[in-house]
Parts: C-alpha cells; sequence; structure tokens
C-alpha cells in the first residue's frame, strides 16, 4: 500500500471518533454553552455501548445504548449550566472525572469480556477504486455516517431556519428570548445532542476500532475534540477536516514508523494543540467573527 | 436565566458531591482489602519468622499503574498480590491506576498512614516516587517492579522475560511468510529494548531473513492506537505482532482480524486470537512475591536487585496456539532446556547493533543480568529508530 493510501486510510480510522465528538461540540457551543465533559461523555458511550453489546450480543443496539449514554450526560450538564446557572467549566470538567469514574466501576466486569465487534463492510464497486477504495470504503458503519453527518450538520447549522434558531441563542439568550424562542429548550437540545455525538464517537471506538474496553479507554481524545472546535471556528465542515488532520498526525506517525523512518510520537502527539494555536494566532479577527457571543459567559452559567 | 451565582455555588458542591460518591464507589469496587485473621502463629513458608514478628499483622500495600484485570502487565502483578494474601496475618491494600507521578507518593504515604510496612510499587515509574517515599520512612520496606538501582530501604525485583520472547522469536521466525516481524511497544525502555532484541535473535536463529520493525505509542495502554500501529505495521507487509504493552488484549484482537499471526505478553491471550495465536512471554510472580514478604517479615530481607529467569519459573512460556507446528514446539523445548542448563546464552557474542557496530565482542561471554538491563540500542535486523 502507498505510503499516502496508507496515511489517508489511517486519518479516517483515528479521525473517526473525534470527529464524531469534536461535531456534538460545535452543536453545544453554537448555543453558547461550552462542555468540557465531551471526554466524560466520549467515555459513557464507549463504555455503555460496550456493555450492551456484550450483553445483548449486538453492536447495533451497542450504538443506540452510546447515543443514550451521552446524551444523558451531557444532560446533566445542561442540567446544571442552564437551569442551575453552574460555572460550565466547572460542571464540564465535574463531569469529565464523572464519566471516568462511573465508566471505570460499571465497565470493570466487561474488561475481559470479548464482544462482536461491527463488522468492516466493503462497499461493492468503490471499494476497488485506486486510493479512495482503501481510504474511504472499507470501513464499519459508524465512520461511514460521519461524512454525511457533518455535510448535513454544517446545512442545518448554517441554511436551516433552526440553524438560525441555535445560533441566535448561542449569540444572546436574551434576544432570542425577546423574538419569541425558548432559548433554555434550544440549549438543552444543543447540549443533549452534543453528548450523544459524543456518545458515538466512543462507541466507535470501543465497538469497531479498538473493539475493546478498558478503562480510561478514549486517552483524552475528548479534549482534543474540544481543541478542534476553536480550529474549527465553529463550523461542522472545518471540524471534520481537523478531525482528520488530527487522525493524519497519528496515522502519520506510525506509519513512519511502520516504515522504519524514526519521529517522536511524543512530538506528533501535539499536533492538534499546535494546530488549534497556530489557528487563534493567524485567524485571531476571523475566529473573533465566528465565536457564538454567549460563549463569553461561561463562568455563570447561560446567567 | 437570570440565577445568582449563589445557586452556582451551591450546585456545583451538590455535583462534588455526586462526584465523590461516585469516586467512593469505585474505590470501593476496586479496593478488596483482605485480611487473614486466623490464629496460627507462623505459616509453615515464613521459616525464619517466628514469633512475635509473625503473630502481628503485616499491611502490605501494592500501587498498579493500570487497572488489576487490564489482561496484561497489572494483572499479572496482582495474581503476585494474591498469593501474599494467603499468607498468615497479612493485610493487602492495592491501589490501581497510580500515575507514575508524585500522586504515586501521595498514594504511598496513605498506605502508610494505614500500617503498610511493606510497599510494593509494581510500575517503573514508581521507583523515584518510592525511593523519595523512602527517605521519610526508614522503618518501611518497598520491594519495586523492574527498577534498575536501589536505595537503602528500596529493593528491586523483575524477571528474564526477553528469554521467553527469545523462544518465542523462534516461533515468529518460523510462522512469517513475508519474513517481517513487528513490535508495537510503549516506551523506550531498555526491558522493552531487551525484549525486541531478544525476539529478533531468536528469529533469526531459525530465519536468517527475519526482520522486527519496532513501533512506539508512547503510551503504556491506548487500545485505539495500539490497533491503529497494527494496521499500519499489516499495510508493510508485517505478519507477526508483538507487543511490549500493559494491555496488548486490543492488539491480539486486531493482528487476529487482519490475519497476521500474534505473540502476546504478560498473560496468556490465546483466546483473543483462535487462528493466529503463537504464544507469549508471561509472568508468575506468586512465589517471589511470597518469598520476599516473609524474608522482609522475617527480618532476613537484604535490599538487592532480584532477577529472576525462566529457570526460576517466574518467566514462563504461554501455552502454544494451533499455529505452532509440533517441529517447531519440539526445537522450542530444546532451546529452552539449552538456555535453562545455561548451554545457550542469548546475549553472547557477538551482538551487532542497527548501525552495524559490534557492542558485545565476538567470543565475550552474555554480560549480567544488570549491565543487560542497561541497554540501550537495537541489533541488527531490528527496523525503527529509538525515539529521544
Amino acid at each position: 500500500m502507498s505510503f499516502v493510501t496508507a496515511v489517508s486510510a489511517g486519518a479516517v480510522r483515528a479521525g473517526t471518533s473525534v470527529m464524531y465528538a469534536s461535531l456534538g461540540e460545535v452543536i453545544a457551543q453554537r448555543a453558547g454553552i461550552t462542555n468540557l465533559g465531551v471526554e466524560g461523555c466520549m467515555l459513557a458511550g464507549a463504555c455503555a455501548a460496550y456493555i450492551v453489546a456484550a450483553e445483548t450480543g449486538s453492536p447495533y443496539l451497542g450504538i443506540i445504548a452510546a447515543f443514550a449514554a451521552g446524551g444523558l450526560f451531557a444532560m446533566l450538564h445542561a442540567f446544571l449550566v442552564v437551569t442551575r446557572g453552574a460555572n460550565q467549566l466547572a460542571s464540564g470538567l465535574a463531569l469529565m472525572f464523572l464519566g471516568l469514574g462511573m465508566t471505570a466501576f460499571f465497565g470493570r466486569p466487561y474488561v475481559k469480556v470479548q464482544i462482536t465487534p461491527l463488522r468492516d463492510y466493503a462497499i461493492p464497486g468503490l471499494s476497488d477504486l485506486p486510493y479512495l477504495g482503501s481510504v474511504l470504503f472499507h470501513h464499519d458503519v459508524l465512520t461511514y455516517a460521519v461524512f454525511p453527518l457533518a455535510g448535513l450538520l454544517w446545512w442545518f447549522v448554517f441554511r436551516s431556519r433552526w440553524g438560525v434558531m441555535l445560533r441566535a441563542v448561542g449569540e444572546s439568550t436574551e434576544s432570542a428570548f425577546a423574538v419569541g424562542l425558548h432559548p433554555a429548550r434550544i440549549q438543552y437540545a444543543a447540549v443533549t445532542f452534543g453528548g450523544a455525538l459524543a456518545g458515538l464517537g466512543g462507541a466507535q471506538i470501543s465497538l469497531a476500532y479498538a473493539a475493546t474496553w478498558v478503562e480510561n479507554l478514549t486517552q483524552g481524545r475528548g479534549f482534543i475534540a474540544v481543541a478542534l472546535v476553536i480550529f474549527a471556528m465553529w463550523n461542522p465542515l472545518r471540524a471534520m477536516v481537523g478531525a482528520l488532520l488530527f487522525g493524519g498526525a497519528v496515522a502519520l506517525q506510525l506509519q513512519l514508523q511502520a516504515r522504519g523512518v524514526g519521529v517522536s510520537p511524543l512530538l506528533l502527539d501535539m499536533t492538534p494543540y499546535l494546530l488549534t494555536i497556530v489557528v487563534l494566532l493567524v485567524w485571531a479577527q476571523r475566529g473573533r467573527d465566528a465565536f457564538p457571543a454567549g460563549l463569553t459567559k461561561v463562568f455563570r452559567g447561560t446567567g | 436565566m437570570g440565577i445568582l451565582p449563589l445557586h452556582a455555588g451551591r450546585w456545583l458542591l451538590c455535583l462534588a458531591t455526586v462526584l465523590a460518591i461516585g469516586l467512593l464507589a469505585v474505590a470501593c469496587g476496586s479496593d478488596d482489602e483482605s485480611e487473614t485473621t486466623d490464629g496460627a502463629a507462623t505459616s509453615p513458608a515464613a521459616g525464619s519468622a517466628s514469633g512475635a514478628a509473625s503473630a502481628k499483622t503485616t499491611v502490605i500495600g501494592f500501587l498498579y499503574v493500570g487497572a488489576v484485570d487490564d489482561g496484561g502487565y497489572n494483572q499479572a502483578a496482582y495474581q503476585g498480590q494474591l498469593a501474599v494474601e494467603k499468607l498468615p496475618n497479612v493485610k493487602a491494600i492495592k491501589a490501581e491506576n497510580v500515575p507514575e507521578s508524585a500522586e504515586a507518593e501521595r498514594v504511598m504515604e496513605q498506605m502508610i498512614q494505614q500500617g503498610a510496612t511493606i510497599i510494593f510499587p509494581t510500575s517503573f515509574g514508581h521507583l523515584d516516587p518510592a525511593i523519595k517515599v523512602g527517605e521519610k520512612y526508614p522503618n518501611v520496606t518497598f520491594l519495586h517492579q523492574g527498577g534498575l538501582k536501589t536505595a537503602k530501604n528500596v529493593g528491586t525485583y523483575f524477571g528474564a522475560s526477553w528469554e521467553a520472547n527469545y523462544l518465542a522469536g523462534i516461533a515468529a521466525g518460523k510462522a512469517t511468510k513475508s519474513n517481517k516481524l513487528g513490535y508495537v511497544v510503549a516506551f523506550p525502555i531498555s526491558q522493552t529494548l531487551l525484549n525486541i532484541n531478544a525476539f529478533e535473535l531468536g528469529a533469526k536463529s531459525v530465519n536468517a531473513a527475519a526482520t522486527t520493525t519496532v513501533v512506539f505509542t508512547a503510551n503504556w495502554c491506548d487500545p485505539a492506537k495500539i490497533s491503529e500501529s497494527v494496521k499500519n505495521l499489516k499495510a508493510q507487509g508485517v505478519d507477526v505482532l508483538n507487543q511490549h504493552q500493559d494491555c496488548p488484549g486490543a492488539g491480539i484482537q486486531a493482528a487476529e482480524k487482519a490475519g497476521m499471526f500474534s505473540v502476546g505478553y504478560h498473560v496468556d491471550g490465546s483466546k483473543l486470537a483462535p487462528n493466529g495465536w503463537l504464544t507469549a512471554a508471561t509472568w508468575d510472580w506468586a512465589k517471589l512475591f511470597v518469598d520476599l514478604v516473609n524474608q522482609v517479615r522475617g527480618g532476613t530481607y537484604k535490599v538487592s536487585q532480584v532477577r529472576l529467569s525462566m529457570a526460576d519459573g517466574a518467566v514462563k512460556l504461554a501455552p502454544f496456539g494451533k499455529a505452532v507446528p509440533k517441529d517447531v514446539r519440539d526445537q522450542i523445548a530444546a532451546t529452552q532446556a539449552k538456555l535453562l542448563s545455561g548451554q545457550l546464552q542469548i546475549f553472547a557474542g557477538p551482538i551487532k547493533d542497527q548501525s552495524g557496530a559490534e557492542r558485545i565482542a565476538a567470543g565475550a561471554k552474555q554480560p549480567e543480568v544488570t549491565s543487560l538491563e542497561q541497554m540501550n540500542y537495537l541489533v541488527e535486523g531490528v527496523i525503527g529508530k529509538i525515539p529521544n
């Protein structure tokens, strides 16, 4: 397999879980709520998916469980922040630690259990295409679903009436309220949906990519997803690109090593954060324009 | 809207409480402190530890860098803890997921507050914290797994897993069709380099064309990254996987899915790879842990670097998979016999590194274990660079 093909295919594999989480966080932040607990939502999804897949024998039921678990977890954040006006940063971090502890506890009996993982499907006709076939058309259903989802969410945010409502709430809950919207409801929905997507990202790791459950399975990918939202300037399609860049950095270093070229894995692990810093430096002004004004209220909930 | 910051504080407190309860539940779930209160004055194994010394309960603390059911490194060490718990008048305390940082010092101090007089910090990076805590508590004995230095009250123990990896290399060298073996490892510590080198030397002893490609993941347990590493090795034609990871399970499954052969580590993982399983270097710490505890309790323990080998039974080869044919099994058994008798020395000269430079001169005997554990190079035939 050629170098470019191998790295591109790896980028899609390693980027998918982060892409789900990042897309979810874009939606939440578009409603003016920062959820630093994405990592916890991913873990909740990964763990719930694995448990359900182990108990029922069906990884597809696991996907549903992940969506629900990630969503419920994020709903806790919405409750604290929207209903109770808690500090968004503190609530999000607490959610992350809660997720880590709870999944470690409930997941423990399943560490030794094996599941039937999600199958990779080669799409007939397309999977034999040069380059694209290997990169895009040998994956599990969650990987196939994430690309159309990114496009759909872009359309939703920028082209649909609901997107206007979502963005209005993210800019100013007061103005949105004044034109007759229910800001709290919209924020609940956005945060919960965001967590549900993070849950799917976790499930992609536990059901397909690693097909295994261990404590802290996500290893900080939830925080990379949050960093990518800033890189993406709250645009779902840019989040997709960011996640692929992250996945590409992972795949690049592993492929270089597999070819006997020495690179420091520690250096390349910094890539997503470096990208974010570069974006902050270069596009500072444009970033400010895209920034949902409601996010300035992180310290006092939605106040 | 318009909620006072006061509320925020109160609700945050609530959340903190929920969090604390959650963490407590986890702690309770994982902390099985077992205590043997039976009145037996001495155990037969305790030997010299007679009378007053062993009538008192000895509290022993075990630190693990991961979970004790990780199907790997920590699980193997935990089996040793379970054996220690069977001794009379012993109470074991365990702490899982202890990072290799100042956090480990706090955990050890807590254990000492609970009366621990013997502590097993079982991860490589727990050594410096143990030495630091040891300076404060000279009456506590620390028995560190894999450490390369000692202190007044800090001794170490480890086993020559590389001997088993040499034998696994024979199975791998025979099994490979592409002559490309892969090794997915966490960090370039010397014991890892020893394992890689021994594996390559074992493979080359039966297949001159065999090479071993190394991939570093810079994480003791990231199953997703391990899986990705396996796929990248597969893309380069590698068809046998070996690992130095705390949780090799995901890698074994990924290799099986990709139609590769697999060598495990720490514990038998054959169930994960019914077709491609070859064997694994595994640990059996039970006897050593019990011996060490008895020595400390009996006052006969002297700080040292205990190094056990296959001959001591601390390092074992896991059962072979069906991918290892009879003649290869026989060959491995014969080689193992030579190894145990000392007739075969894996690192006897000449040993050349990747650049072709001679690191152990032709005709030279295998260096002592403590000097082998300083290994900082990869041997000829290993592909990949040691990251700095």
